[in-house]
């Protein structure tokens, strides 16, 4: 499923991100930088509540097609602009975390 | 003749071969054609043609009047000639003309080659849009057209495909290695996994497999941000890349680990809340670095500093 159809159908914020073509196969939840860099597979889709611009570094090493952050949690320009420039997508949703995940699964992921 | 466009259909269809697929979709008649013309007029004799074809080893010639194409003359209708014993006589009564297949300059090669495989002709003239003759197609100019386009394929895929022993294989010494060297600073998370991703991409760049640049950058950013996090004057991170071996070396000057064993236990962390906040101290930076590493040595002292090697083989699979 691409990335444009996942906002479209969960009505998503595109903080960053230009090219939402972006295949997601998959998803990864935590929060701890060490867990994703252990756990998430390319191509994921890595929901996390946290904002510092390292998400971008760890995004970007593990391949994963897109950072959710919850909650609508502030992302600083930092780690927005990070992401502009590695070609990190970052999306926002209004929902916890887990009622994010739940409508994830629900479109089959 | 027809087992070569048998091949173009094949080509035409979806599916494998799609690099070579798209490049025959994109790439335009006028690319493709003959535009040195020679062109006979209808009122030329036969004799004429015969001289033409002749002299310039071609087989079928546009007919042009007044500019305008009425119609095409081939090597065929020369041997009618001959056999008839009409030499002298017009162009025009041998061509062929009415309605001629032609093939549009601006036209993808594809729908030429449909044209081509639809009909017995050997020849196209090509037209503009003015309905201007800007050119010849023959069978023969999209094979070679498409020969010099699957070079391009291939040398392409070549250069994409190489690997570090190849990138290697062209300096000669005892033993060549390729040594990047990083400076990391204390407290600098603004520039952390800079390292790791420069190393990820130098080995992409030499042809180094995915998977083993993926393994190289993981271990190596958790390294790299080790040194942020715990160090007090920040350290250096230096990959040496072997043909065979890619060593990454993370040295600081202290603190220095208490306890390397304790250390590497998953979930130990001394990192401060504040580090947490951000993310880091999981306390499985070390547990990481040793999944993905195929040797991993820690030597550390307090007071002194911490030296952390990583060592990743190259997988004989990927290294023929």
């Amino acid at each position: 499923m691409q990335i444009k159809e996942i906002v479209e159908r969960l009505g998503l914020t595109v903080l960053v991100g230009e090219d939402l073509t972006g295949e997601v196969t998959g998803g990864y939840v935590a929060d701890l930088l060490s867990c994703v860099i252990a756990g998430a597979k390319p191509h994921d889709l890595w929901v996390t509540l946290q904002t510092h611009m390292n998400i971008v570094a760890v995004a970007a090493l593990k391949e994963v097609t897109a950072i959710v952050v919850a909650e609508s949690a502030v992302v600083p320009d930092t780690t927005l602009e990070k992401a502009a420039q590695q070609g990190v997508v970052i999306l926002s949703s209004s929902l916890p975390i887990y009622e994010t995940v739940k409508q994830l699964v629900g479109l089959g992921l | 003749m027809k087992s070569r466009f048998a091949l173009l259909t094949f080509l035409g269809k979806e599916g494998a071969l799609s690099k070579v697929h798209e490049l025959v979709r994109e790439m335009r008649v006028s690319r493709v054609m003959t535009t040195s013309l020679f062109t006979i007029s209808p009122d030329a004799s036969m004799a004429e043609l015969k001289e033409l074809m002749r002299e310039h080893h071609i087989s079928g010639v546009p007919v042009l009047e007044n500019g305008n194409l009425v119609g095409i003359v081939s090597i065929e209708d020369l041997i009618h000639a001959l056999e008839q014993g009409k030499l002298g006589n017009p162009v025009r009564e041998f061509m062929t003309s009415g309605r001629l297949i032609v093939a549009q300059a601006n036209e993808p090669v594809m729908e030429a080659v449909r044209r081509f495989e639809a009909t017995k002709i050997g020849r196209m003239p090509v037209l503009d849009t003015q309905e201007k003759l800007v050119g010849i197609l023959t069978r023969g100019d999209i094979m070679e057209a498409l020969l010099d386009a699957l070079q391009e394929v291939y040398s392409e895929v070549e250069r994409t495909h190489e690997r570090p022993e190849h990138f290697f294989e062209a300096l000669e010494s005892d033993s060549t290695s390729l040594v990047l060297r990083y400076h990391v600073k204390a407290r600098d998370f603004a520039r952390g996994g800079d390292a790791s991703a420069k190393i990820k991409q130098a080995l992409l760049r030499i042809g180094a497999p995915a998977a083993l640049a993926r393994r190289v950058a993981i271990a190596t950013y958790e390294a790299e941000i080790n040194l942020i996090i715990h160090t007090d004057n920040g350290g250096t991170i230096t990959a040496d890349i072997k043909p065979a071996e890619i060593s990454v070396l993370a040295e600081d000057q202290g603190p220095g680990i208490p306890d390397v064993e304790l250390a590497c236990q998953p979930g130990y962390s001394t990192a401060t809340p504040e580090i947490r906040e951000m993310g880091f101290g999981a306390g499985m930076g070390l547990v990481n670095i040793k999944r993905c590493t195929d040797t991993m040595h820690i030597w550390s002292a307090v007071g002194i500093g911490t030296r952390l090697q990583m060592v990743f083989r190259v997988p004989p699979a990927e290294n023929p």
